[in-house]
């Protein structure tokens, strides 16, 4: 799928951000194309998710320095919305429990608000239901989900399904999915998996951001980039999650060493 | 002018008492000359805002034809078909042109003579001053019974008059049995006042759901309005109200579970904004053993406004097995609004479950962010958040509440 003719979706240069005025990026770079998948690994506190709120523009994170572009536009002056209508997703690794909003309500003006963007006609009701309902396959969902509140007592893969069931919707041309596998069974994660791969189109890309190598069993990345202190430090092909399984971040950590001395 | 002095003033604008209602106006009179009006020491009232209270006392209540023609607000969303509607109008005796539903009927006069008071009595609000000013003022009554083992709907709507003080006075008796969903609706007026006295006594195995739509929507408009309710036992009273565009609003449910064995639900929502001031003072009273209560009420302040609750709960030592809940949960949407919220619970029984709570917030910005991840416009978001928190009081109300259009007026004025 991928070529070298192929767009570049996002690049990003030497980013530097921070979080209740303490750095957490210290100059991130990424360069995503169109068709590619790329995993981010990385112990706990290495900036992942930080660098996943930053692209998807979360008021909390400031950016200190450096730049994001989504096919070619600087988006860092873009709101949170705006930049979901363009076509960034952030599939959250906590979903947020809205109670009293409606699922199928905040399903729908969120798909029409980018609809609106791709110039499509808005969805009425009825025509949103039809709609709905077929990406629920995808994600093998029980339609008695739409009538509840957003995430509102929703089981972890319950909560995560209905994650990419709005990606399915919104079409995204670059999804971000920050711990999407984390609590979910064997079953749940094999149904979260196909939801991504089915999406997974030649014109778009994803970034799974993950901990654990099972979830690039399902499937397969094109980088896999190992993060640690704010940074990517380490980008390989999918032998690099293998290799990180086996022997966990240390060998990572002698590694950057060795280099240190070298310099 | 002091407050004492307007007071004086208002009693002798009164027209002389009269009717079957003229010795509990004789009470109400006799009771605001010897003590005047609150003041910031009476603990119920420091809070309020006493120059809006004084309007009440400074709008004339004596109204003509005319300013039924003129001033009296009369467009209304067409009424269900299985619901009937009582118009309130404060000039005319309001039993005249009503269609009853079966199963409906006016009180005659001696059941009148028999009832009216009663539940002020076993509800102890015989000296509170919004009784009084009620009492002092109202001149008829729209007297109802709805027969055992029946089951009705009803909307009762009260306009106000522009330029007026109104009152109205309400009795209600459930007999056994009976299933009553009743709908009010209070609607405000520019620079009106409205004053309500409710009483309502049920009689055992009574389900009544009462919803309680009170809009003001106009600038210098007040509204105070007293629920007196007695429940016997076996009855189930659920009290579902919202509060809405009133400068000034005192809302007051009196509730005593006479024999305890009985069900109270309350669900309140006030939504302020600009200078408005709206507050809820309630009370309930278990007189026996094994009530129970659930109580939520709920608030958003915006602007500079004043959002006000202060919920009482009695348990004597008879109202053993009591369980109550009361829950208080607030917005506060801006930096100069503002909310005071104090439970009061009276438990004097040892073998009970009474349990409360009270929050003040903010919009979380964790699920605005969530919304606007996914495309949704700030104000869209905004909007789905409150509807979100109203959701709690609102889904409550029955489904032809909706005309009213209160759901569009509770957002449409509520900027962060």
């Amino acid at each position: 799928m991928i070529s070298s003719t192929s767009e570049t979706i996002l690049s990003i240069k030497d980013l530097h951000a921070s979080v209740e005025d303490q750095e957490i990026l210290h100059g991130v770079n990424l360069l995503v194309k169109e068709g590619e998948i790329h995993a981010i690994m990385g112990r706990n506190g290495s900036g992942k998710s930080t660098l996943s709120k930053v692209i998807a523009g979360h008021p909390s994170y400031k950016v200190l320095s450096g730049s994001i572009q989504f096919k070619g536009t600087n988006i860092l002056e873009l709101e949170p919305e705006e930049r979901a209508r363009i076509g960034i997703f952030l599939g959250f690794q906590y979903p947020v429990e809205i109670p009293g909003v409606s699922n199928l309500e905040f399903l729908r003006v969120a798909t029409n608000s980018r609809r609106k963007e791709l110039l499509a006609s808005e969805l009425d009701t009825f025509e949103f239901e039809d709609l709905v309902k077929e990406r629920l396959k995808i994600v093998e969902m029980d339609p008695a989900f739409l009538e509840r509140s957003v995430n509102e007592g929703f089981s972890g893969g319950e909560k995560k399904r209905n994650e990419i069931l709005q990606m399915a919707l919104l079409e995204p041309v670059i999804s971000i999915l920050d711990e999407t596998d984390s609590g979910l069974d064997i079953d749940a994660l094999r149904i979260v998996a196909s939801g991504i791969n089915t999406l997974s189109k030649p014109n778009t890309a994803t970034i799974l951001i993950t901990h654990y190598q099972r979830l690039l069993n399902e499937i397969t990345p094109d980088f896999v980039h190992i993060m640690a202190n704010g940074k990517i430090i380490k980008t390989g092909s999918k032998e690099l999650a293998i290799d990180l399984e086996r022997s966990g971040y240390d060998f990572i950590n002698k590694d950057a060493k060795d280099k240190e001395m070298a310099t | 002018m002091k407050s004492s002095t307007i007071c004086e003033e208002w009693l002798n604008s009164l027209p002389p008492t009269q009717g079957y209602l003229k010795n509990e106006q004789s009470i109400g009179r006799e009771f605001l000359s010897e003590q005047g009006m609150p003041s910031k020491k009476d603990e119920a009232w420091r809070l309020s805002n006493f120059n809006r209270l004084n309007s009440f006392l400074t709008l004339p209540t004596i109204i003509g034809n005319e300013d039924i023609k003129t001033k009296f607000k009369s467009i209304f969303p067409e009424k269900d078909q299985n619901r009937e509607r009582i118009i309130i109008n404060p000039n005319k005796n309001p039993i005249f042109n009503i269609n009853l539903p079966e199963g409906i009927e006016e009180l005659n006069n001696r059941e009148i003579e028999e009832n009216i008071g009663k539940i002020v009595c076993s509800t102890n609000i015989k000296n509170d001053i919004s009784v009084c000013l009620n009492q002092a003022s109202s001149s008829q009554l729209l007297a109802l019974k709805v027969k055992g083992n029946s089951n009705q709907s009803l909307e009762i709507v009260i306009p106000s008059i522009e330029e007026k003080s109104i009152s109205t006075r309400i009795l209600l008796l459930v007999e056994e049995g009976a299933k009553l969903d009743l709908l009010q609706i209070f609607l405000g007026n520019h620079n009106s006042a409205q004053n309500h006295l409710i009483e309502i006594k049920l009689e055992s195995k009574v389900e009544l759901t009462h919803g309680l739509l009170s809009l003001g929507e106009e600038k210098e408009s007040s509204s105070i309005c007293t629920v007196a309710v007695e429940q016997s036992e076996k009855s189930k009273y659920s009290l579902n109200s919202i509060h809405h565009g009133w400068d000034y609003a005192r809302f007051e449910p009196r509730i005593i579970q006479s024999d305890g064995e009985a069900s109270t639900i309350i669900k309140g929502l006030q939504v302020t904004k600009s200078k408005e001031q709206i507050a809820t003072h309630s009370l309930i009273r278990f007189e026996g053993p094994n009530g129970k209560l659930d109580q939520l009420q709920k608030a958003v302040a915006s602007e500079y406004s004043h959002c006000i609750f202060n919920g009482s709960i009695e348990v004597p030592q008879k109202a053993q097995k009591t369980e109550a809940a009361q829950l208080s949960r607030n917005l506060l949407l801006s930096k100069r609004a503002k909310i005071d919220t104090k439970p009061e619970l009276e438990i004097v029984a040892d073998d009970v479950r009474c349990t409360h709570g009270a929050t003040v917030s903010q919009l979380q910005d964790e699920e605005l962010f969530y919304l606007l991840s996914r495309g949704i416009d700030n104000e869209h978001a905004n909007s789905l958040l409150l509807q979100g928190y109203y959701d709690e009081v609102i889904s409550h109300f029955p489904k032809s509440a909706e005309k009213w259009n209160f759901i569009e007026k509770l957002i449409q004025d509520i900027k962060k």
